[in-house]
């Protein structure tokens, strides 16, 4: 049960602030606003307990191993930190992903033959590039409505890119999540550089239209595990006449999730 | 029977369902355990408040309930039961087709029974494909390519071994081969669920029809690309439809995707009962409309007839049952089943 006394902790919080950089790689949304972490708990020799769970016991191992091992990269950033212990609860297999991370690891070397042949590096290459499509089709959305042209969309520097402002809601959201995405890729560098590329760094297609709906099918597949992911976990650890709303980081603080999935 | 508000009667086959049994008397293990409050997960999930079961009816509901929720509550004329064995976590299996093959038998005229193999078995699975059809007139198959297998963490569709087995189902005559290529449960690797297999074994296999359930969703684009070019490959829309409550905007732009690349003669209904119960899918399909920015984006619409193909014709046309001469067959089991 998570401590309100924790809490009101000034440590505490700036770890959960840090969770906060930590994404779902195949949601493209922060693992604290998904409700997936849990309990955060700093000890006075300055070590960090993470309890983290996903929506079901059976959620990809990869991605658990890579959300987790991203959790304590994440806190150990925090200068004052000596320990991070992330706690992979309730899941398949919990055993493999917390002692593969707590000894530093890879996935392969945690899994051994159950671990498929792509690296973990090249998953999460794979899914920063879809995190940067899905962004890019809200922008591209939200100027087209703006009355933007292709040309015109195509020649936008990134300083120009910068001073626009969204009516659209999610274009408005996604803008700074785009920018962040264009800068990790390498996409862009200077405030001249095109802000509007494909995923390869080419300029956009000729065709807008169908580069939008290309983006838009990227999109698709995520909100199906968005949506499916978030109802599981709704479903898992409230109580059915909740189950429409997704737990958000106040109901762990105060205690409205229950820790353990309640007994059949 | 499904009436529309203006009294017209739409045959309705449920593509997929099953009746399981996934009670603590038959979980082997916490695998059982939690495969079975996953499926609860999906069933609260996306279901409308007022249509959530409790948790034990959900474990093991009956032959009983299911006929009750699919034929005299709900909508559906006739429903295809999938097949799903899952030996490892349950003690007689979780919807073996024996399991299914009881309600099958007390209501004939109602289900298509569908079996499932494990070409990993090798000659057992060619063996057991000629039991299945000698002992329940099997039509159809439904394959996990994704299930683990000792140190198998999965098949393709055009693994040599996969098809022998096709070759064999098109001697006997079991023509339609359904596959889950959907939500990912138990696989580590995801991949397990590519449908790439898909576009191989449809070439390969012309007189087969491939009906790819959840649409190969999160997989939309890579499934549209194979169906457009196989004309033998259909959608199942289970999983899919239930976002018609939560999340209307978003099951229209999946229907949109559906209807531009395949058309509305290649999808197929389905409630996947008994995650969710068809009544209130089919009378809130019939009610939906695509949103008119979403009709001019892809150019589609989803009519009045396109629901009519996909509640119904589209099934029948596979499984060969002729609509008209099945209802007179259906009134007159109805007659029998009330004088019980």
């Amino acid at each position: 049960m998570a401590d309100l006394a924790a809490a009101a902790d000034p440590r505490v919080a700036a770890v959960w602030a840090a969770l906060g950089t930590v994404t779902d790689p195949e949601l493209d949304e922060p693992v604290t606003e998904l409700g997936f972490v849990e309990r955060v708990e700093v000890t006075g020799q300055a070590e960090v307990v993470i309890d983290f769970r996903l929506p079901t016991y059976w959620c990809a191992a990869n991605f658990a191993f890579l959300m987790v091992d991203d959790l304590r990269a994440a806190a150990l950033a925090l200068p004052w930190v000596r320990q991070v212990r992330p706690r992979l609860l309730d899941h398949m297999y919990a055993e493999e992903v917390n002692r593969g991370v707590a000894e530093g690891r890879s996935f392969k070397a945690s899994f051994g033959d159950l671990a498929s042949d792509e690296e973990l590096a090249e998953v999460r290459l794979k899914f920063r590039h879809k995190a940067f499509q899905r962004r890019q089709e809200a922008v591209l959305r939200a100027l087209r409505q703006a009355g933007w042209t292709r040309d015109a969309l195509a020649a936008l520097s990134l300083a120009e890119f910068d001073r626009l402002s969204l009516a659209d809601p999610e274009g408005a959201k996604q803008k700074p999540r785009y920018r962040a995405s264009l800068m990790e890729l390498g996409l862009a560098a200077g405030p001249a550089d095109p802000a509007l590329v494909t995923v390869t760094g080419a300029a956009l297609p000729a065709d807008l239209q169908a580069y939008i709906q290309t983006l838009q099918s990227v999109r698709i597949n995520m909100e199906f595990n968005g949506a499916l992911c978030r109802g599981l976990l709704a479903a898992r650890y409230r109580d059915q006449a909740d189950v429409e709303r997704a737990p958000e980081l106040i109901d762990f603080l105060a205690g409205r999730v229950p820790p353990r999935p309640a007994p059949a | 029977m499904f009436k529309t508000e203006s009294g017209d009667e739409i045959f309705v086959i449920d593509g997929h369902t099953h009746l399981w049994d996934g009670s603590p008397d038959n979980q082997r293990n916490i695998h059982g355990k939690q495969f079975i409050d996953c499926f609860y997960g999906y069933h609260m999930a996306l279901s409308p408040k007022e249509q959530i079961w409790p948790k034990d009816k959900f474990e093991h509901y009956g032959a009983k309930t299911m006929y009750q929720d699919l034929f005299v509550d709900g909508p559906d004329d006739m429903a295809i039961l999938q097949s799903t064995y899952l030996k490892d976590f349950y003690k007689k299996g979780f919807n073996t087709v024996e399991q299914n093959a009881e309600v099958a038998r007390m209501y004939p005229d109602r289900f298509i029974l569908n079996g499932s193999f494990d070409p990993r078995d090798g000659e057992l699975a060619l063996d057991y494909i000629h039991f299945m059809k000698e002992t329940f007139d099997i039509k159809g198959m439904k394959l996990y390519t994704a299930e683990w297998k000792g140190d198998s963490k999965g098949w393709k569709l055009n693994d040599a071994s996969a098809y022998r087995c096709f070759e064999l189902c098109e001697k006997l005559g079991i023509k339609n081969i359904h596959v889950h290529k959907g939500p990912t449960i138990i696989p580590l690797n995801k991949d397990a669920f590519d449908v790439h297999d898909v576009d191989y074994a449809a070439t390969d296999f012309q007189n087969l029809n491939f009906i790819v359930e959840h649409c190969g969703l999160p997989r939309l684009d890579d499934f549209c690309w194979i169906a457009v070019q196989e004309s033998n490959v259909y959608g199942g829309l289970a999983v899919a439809l239930p976002f018609i409550h939560g999340r209307p905007r978003y099951f229209a732009e999946v229907m949109a995707n559906l209807l531009a690349w395949l058309g509305p003669d290649k999808l197929l209904f389905a409630s996947d009962y008994a995650i969710w119960t068809p009544r209130w899918l089919v009378e809130k399909f019939w009610a939906f409309e695509l949103p008119d920015d979403i009709k001019q984006e892809y150019g589609v619409d989803l009519t009045r007839e396109a629901k009519i193909k996909i509640l119904g014709q589209n099934a029948a046309r596979l499984y060969n049952i002729d609509i008209e001469s099945q209802k007179r067959k259906l009134a007159n089991e109805t007659i029998a089943v009330a004088a019980e």
